[in-house]
């Protein structure tokens, strides 16, 4: 069971009649110091790095806060200067346009790549480190920087480009038509960790089941549609509420490719940069608590149509 | 899908399952396979032609870097990692040396922890457990941003900004709720007779825990373990708010630097410590492979 699928059959287990629950409640009894003390770091750190920060952030978020005075009481009024911030709505406007394009396109490649793979290929274990690889070096300062520069206006790419005879002049990460698709670009040449994820669940599903399918005449498309997919939906549905919720998140590659800033023209202004820029640039802390506030609000919201979307496409076997 | 750990992930599945049940012996099968095989190699070569770039350019002049897309090496040119290696307030060593320690500390930190969390959750019976393991769930998927600026103001008055401690500490505390889950699922694999037996012979939760627990949990520790390496080795985020002291910095913070103290340009130093930065992530991956594969998909699946 992933994360996901745990949490939506969280009440599953519980025991129905009263006489049952005692049962249980006395046998819980037993355990109940042992249980309490094994959990004890993760408690402390449940409040004090969890559940504290976040009433103190939600408290913070209205006020006025630079670290060096007290916070002030300021009531709704950060959340209404997000309402006129433009900076705010740009980086809105960019992460959306990031989260939108770059999870569903960097799913549907480690799919694709996944069922090719899992044709009972020889090689497997070496095209699965070769594609796993750059998902586990794409988070790092070093691959920012090498895209950097093959994106610049002299950069790997357009030298290729001229090799070909064409006239590659365009920055790419200069142009702010450009530059997030760069970005976009990263994304997706991660696409190795949900591929891994795809072909673990590929193994899952029976042969038996496509062979009687191959009996019945169905066509690879059919086979596709009517097997492969839904048993691998719930799968899938994982991948994406993570990818989802990791993508709203991104924070490094935006920040190391426009040196801080969000250049060019804020055209890389991811939520989390500006997030970052007001909050331990400028030291606004009550406002960045306030955009880190509707963060939460837009992942849970994002997240809860997922959830609520996957009522219709989502299959469980059990 | 705890039957998954039982195989071994490196060896093909058992059973080839997939699209093509006929097999690939007639002609039309070969020709389509030798295809397969040329679409899967030239997505490979594209997949990793810029990291294998980068390693070729890092023995380049800065000048030769922007001219030459080929990956053919004439003479090896060191200067790029000596005068990397110098090239920023301190040695490049002295930055290895801080995310060693930060990365060292995160990984006792996890293992501890979530390993006892995670007992806790799939073993024992106490009051409030599917609360707190729903909590647990959620706070895997809570944005770190939320909690980072009242976490920033409380490490910065108890005076611990510009020491790892922001970055170590909280490992301690399972916060990195994700492992947690994954031994969770690994504790669930394990047969129940087992801890029973141990019972029966005398054992208390503790002597289970620690004498046959641990034990058969190592692979699960493992991908934890490198996980927890690469992911920390990595981490921007965390230190660049933490981190303002040249001193303190840890290598993704040192790293990017360079773009402030050579505006940029000595694109060859650049590279050179690129490389060096990566050298211990690739290794992790080639040696631990096959616990990070193996964990991805105990905790993926459905």
């Amino acid at each position: 069971m992933s994360v996901v699928s745990e949490l939506s059959h969280i009440h599953v287990d519980h025991p129905k009649s009263a006489e049952a629950r005692r049962a249980q409640r006395k046998a819980a009894g037993r355990d109940n110091k042992a249980g309490y003390l094994f959990l004890l770091p993760w408690l402390v750190g449940l409040v004090v790095i969890t559940i504290i920060p976040l009433v103190a952030s939600l408290y913070l978020s209205f006020t006025d806060y630079s670290l060096i005075e007290a916070p002030t009481w300021t009531g709704l009024d950060n959340y209404a200067r997000m309402i006129d911030d433009a900076r705010l709505h740009k980086s809105l406007e960019v992460t959306f346009i990031y989260v939108i394009v770059s999870v569903p396109l960097q799913l549907a490649l480690a799919l694709g790549v996944a069922m090719l793979l899992n044709q009972g290929m020889r090689g497997l274990a070496f095209y699965r480190s070769v594609f796993y690889l750059p998902s586990m070096l794409g988070a790092s300062v070093a691959i920012a920087l090498l895209w950097r520069q093959m994106f610049g206006t002299d950069g790997l790419v357009n030298t290729v480009l001229r090799l070909f005879g064409l006239d590659a002049t365009t920055g790419w990460i200069s142009d702010p038509k450009y530059a997030l698709g760069t970005l976009i670009l990263l994304h997706v040449w991660t696409f190795g960790s949900p591929m891994v994820i795809f072909l673990a669940g590929l193994r899952q599903i029976p042969a038996m089941y496509y062979e009687a399918a191959a009996v019945d005449g169905a066509t690879r498309w059919h086979r596709f549609a009517k097997i492969t997919l839904p048993l691998l939906s719930p799968i899938i549905f994982f991948n994406l509420v993570l990818q989802i919720i990791g993508a709203f998140q991104s924070f490094t590659q935006a920040h190391v490719v426009s040196n801080g800033t969000g250049a060019p023209s804020d055209s890389t202004l991811f939520y989390t940069l500006y997030l970052y820029q007001r909050g331990f640039g400028e030291f606004e802390m009550g406002y960045a608590a306030a955009m880190a506030w509707l963060l939460v609000v837009i992942v849970g919201a994002a997240t809860a149509i997922n959830f609520f979307a996957s009522k219709y496409w989502v299959f469980y076997d059990d | 899908m705890t039957d998954l750990t039982a195989r071994t992930e490196l060896e093909p599945p058992p059973t080839p399952v997939g699209v093509t049940v006929a097999p690939a012996s007639s002609r039309g099968g070969a020709a389509r396979s030798v295809l397969k095989h040329l679409m899967l190699i030239a997505g490979a070569l594209l997949m990793v032609y810029p990291v294998v770039w980068m390693l070729v350019s890092s023995l380049r002049p800065t000048e030769v870097i922007f001219r030459t897309p080929g990956l053919w090496l004439n003479d090896v040119y060191l200067d790029n990692y000596t005068g990397g290696w110098t090239a920023l307030a301190n040695p490049f060593g002295h930055y290895m040396l801080n995310s060693a320690i930060v990365v060292i500390g995160a990984i006792i930190g996890n293992l501890l922890s979530c390993s006892l969390a995670a007992y806790a959750f799939a073993r024992l019976q106490f009051r409030l457990k599917t609360l707190w393991f729903s909590i647990m769930l959620v706070t895997i998927m809570l944005p770190i941003h939320v909690v980072v600026v009242p976490q920033y103001i409380l490490f910065n008055r108890l005076g611990w900004v510009d020491t790892f401690i922001p970055l170590i500490l909280p490992k301690f505390l399972a916060t990195d709720a994700f492992f947690v889950f994954l031994m969770v699922q690994f504790i669930r694999g394990i047969p129940r007779e087992l801890d029973e037996a141990a019972r029966i012979d005398g054992c208390n939760h503790w002597q289970i825990f620690s004498r046959m627990m641990i034990p058969l949990m190592i692979p699960a520790l493992a991908t934890t373990a490198i996980f927890t390496f690469i992911w920390t080795w990595s981490d921007y985020f965390t230190p660049l708010i933490y981190l303002t002291d040249p001193d303190s910095y840890t290598v993704p913070v040192a790293l990017r630097s360079f773009l402030d103290s050579t505006s940029g340009s000595n694109w060859g130093a650049m590279f050179a410590m690129s490389i060096v930065s990566l050298v211990p992530i690739f290794l992790a991956f080639l040696f631990g492979q096959r616990f990070l594969v193996r964990g991805i998909a105990t905790t993926g699946g459905k």
